[in-house]
């Protein structure tokens, strides 16, 4: 049995661009670092969430595009406590997992630092969007090549209809050396937009 | 929804290069866990598979000079579990690979650091053994392993595919092994689980792999019947003090499997060995109404397997059910946690229907899976 489903809300982050529901919110200078990129727009939004700045580059992508996400979705509470998170990549966690290698490298200068090596996971960043929003719901987080719209999908549909998770917070967030990449959308029975996985194929290669 | 079964199996550790040889040696309480004075900067305990013998087993079906050691263990694994399976790789068969840290060492080894990427991990697999669909790779901590079994089984109950085999391997590395002790997590002495004397986890290599149809002949058969990952949204690297998203996943999977806690026999719990998780599962059980149920951690002969642990360690499991053994928690002595457990102490002949295999993990993971012996 497959269910017809919907996209509430998606939110792109890429270029030193935000955009939400295909519309183009903010855009900083290219040559802006993704951290100075960060930093500005936590400063902008008025945050005041401190552990950002404990979280490594990816993290931080993950949270800033869940942030423009949900206020966008504008879902209840009870919805979000028990939404589904699944996310994807390619490079897992290996932008820190470097950064942990160079500490470990010289025996002479052997310095692993716990504050490094737990994001070297890239399921710290479901979370951080947990813990953020209270979350207790489904979890995954799969690898692939590139952005697998169909894989999401099967996941998602599967946990919608297995009754796990009524709304599924899908996507993609990347960072690998001075390459980034966010896209995240949220599905469920009901919703704005009409979802596919063509559909959502199109979005994220428009952008 | 479909029945689901786990079929072929095959555990590759420091105990064996099969899961019948992995069973025999926990039964005789055997542990891979050894001192090694040549992985870290001090002499460190650890669960490691020897490079010769698994060379020599892997050079039958392929040349070790050009896999890593994770693909070689992997591999060598699949291959066993695909040549018992009753079905064969088409292309509605899915691979999903389980790991936490993959080809990590290639960050600093003879290989190129480009190997520690994971799509390049499960292209080696799949061209390996000819499968035709993409592998589908699950990276979410030290629950990796337990989630592929669950994500296999909803993909199967929904039609994407019609079977699959997963395979999970997580090896010890300098990488992860300085963290951890940064962490002042690695224990002095080999792990002991739910201890009062517990310092700390013990890390191992393994692979473990599985085949998962929806058609099974078995007499016996090894039947999925529910499953549950829930986040704690408490802290990234502690475990939750309420056992909140253990809790839950245990709670989702026994609504989707309809038995009251009662009915599970036996609970192959994560048990790592560190103060915080072995007590936050302890509450989470209690809080489930499975404090009497007989429990064991295997941690105590493989170490931590890292993403490979819920994979193993349910493979374990299913053996106890099809050999109606309630095997002993390598390492306890005295309880250590606050909460009531019924811990196994001694490998015990008990008939077993059904057990709980659980999980928990950095970011806040937990996964919990039911599995069932059907006669039929």
């Amino acid at each position: 049995m497959k269910k017809q489903l919907k996209t509430i809300a998606y939110c792109r982050i890429n270029n030193n661009t935000i955009s939400i529901n295909g519309k183009s919110i903010i855009t900083k200078d290219k040559d802006l670092s993704f951290s100075d990129f960060a930093k500005q727009i936590y400063k902008e939004k008025q945050l005041a969430y401190p552990k950002f700045f404990k979280m490594d580059n990816l993290c931080k992508l993950a949270f800033l595009t869940s942030e423009f996400l949900f206020e966008a979705a504008k879902l209840d509470s009870e919805i979000i406590k028990h939404t589904g998170i699944v996310l994807s990549n390619r490079a897992s966690s290996l932008d820190t997992d470097r950064k942990h290698q160079d500490t470990i490298n010289d025996k002479d200068n052997y310095f692993p630092s716990p504050a490094v090596f737990v994001y070297t996971l890239a399921n710290i960043m479901i979370g951080e969007i947990s813990i953020r929003h209270q979350i207790k719901g489904e979890n995954a987080f799969f690898v692939s090549e590139k952005f697998n719209e169909t894989l999401i999908e099967h996941y998602a549909s599967s946990l919608i209809i297995n009754r796990k998770s009524s709304h599924i917070l899908c996507g993609w967030v990347d960072v690998d050396n001075n390459n980034y990449d966010a896209f995240m959308y949220l599905v469920a029975e009901k919703g704005s937009y009409n979802y596919s996985k063509e559909i959502i194929k199109n979005i994220y290669t428009q952008n | 929804m479909k029945d689901v079964f786990i079929t072929a199996n095959t555990i590759i550790s420091p105990l064996g290069f099969d899961s019948e040889t992995n069973v025999s040696a926990i039964a005789k309480e055997q542990s891979g866990i050894t001192l090694h004075n040549n992985i870290s900067t001090s002499p460190c305990y650890a669960s490691i598979i020897d490079h010769k013998k698994l060379d020599d087993a892997f050079s039958k079906i392929g040349d070790p000079k050009i896999y890593t050691k994770l693909e070689k263990m992997m591999i060598l694994s699949l291959q066993n579990t695909i040549s018992q399976a009753t079905f064969s790789i088409s292309d509605k068969t899915v691979l999903i690979v389980a790991t936490t840290k993959g080809n990590i060492d290639a960050l600093n080894s003879n290989f190129e650091p480009e190997r520690a990427y994971l799509p390049i991990l499960g292209n080696k697999i799949k061209e390996f053994f000819g499968f035709k669909t993409e592998p589908i790779i699950i990276s979410n901590a030290c629950v990796s392993g337990i989630l592929a079994i669950a994500v296999a089984k909803r993909f199967l109950q929904n039609d994407y595919y019609d079977n699959a085999f997963v395979v999970g391997g997580d090896i010890v590395s300098e990488f992860t092994l300085s963290g951890f002790q940064s962490f002042q997590a690695i224990s002095k002495k080999p792990c002991q689980p739910f201890s009062k004397h517990r310092t700390g986890i013990s890390i191992g290599d393994a692979a473990a792999s599985v085949a998962i149809t929806t058609d099974t002949s078995e007499s016996e058969a090894i039947q999925i019947i529910g499953d549950g990952s829930c986040n704690d949204a408490n802290h990234i690297s502690g475990p939750s003090r309420t056992g909140e998203g253990l809790y839950l996943s245990i709670i989702s999977a026994l609504k989707e499997a309809n038995i009251k806690p009662e009915s599970i026999d036996y609970i192959s719990a994560h048990g790592t060995a560190t103060a915080f998780n072995d007590e936050m599962e302890a509450i989470a059980f209690n809080r489930a109404k499975l404090e009497k149920t007989p429990l064991n951690s295997l941690k105590g002969y493989y170490g931590h397997t890292l993403g490979a642990s819920g994979l193993l360690e349910a493979i374990v499991g299913i053996h106890s059910l099809k050999n109606n053994m309630l095997y002993k928690s390598l390492g306890m002595d005295e309880l250590g946690v606050t909460m009531p457990l019924n811990i196994i102490e001694n490998t015990t002949k008990k008939e077993l229907k059904t057990f709980i295999k659980t999980a928990s993990g950095f970011g806040g993971c937990n996964t919990a899976v039911i599995f069932k012996k059907v006669k039929q």
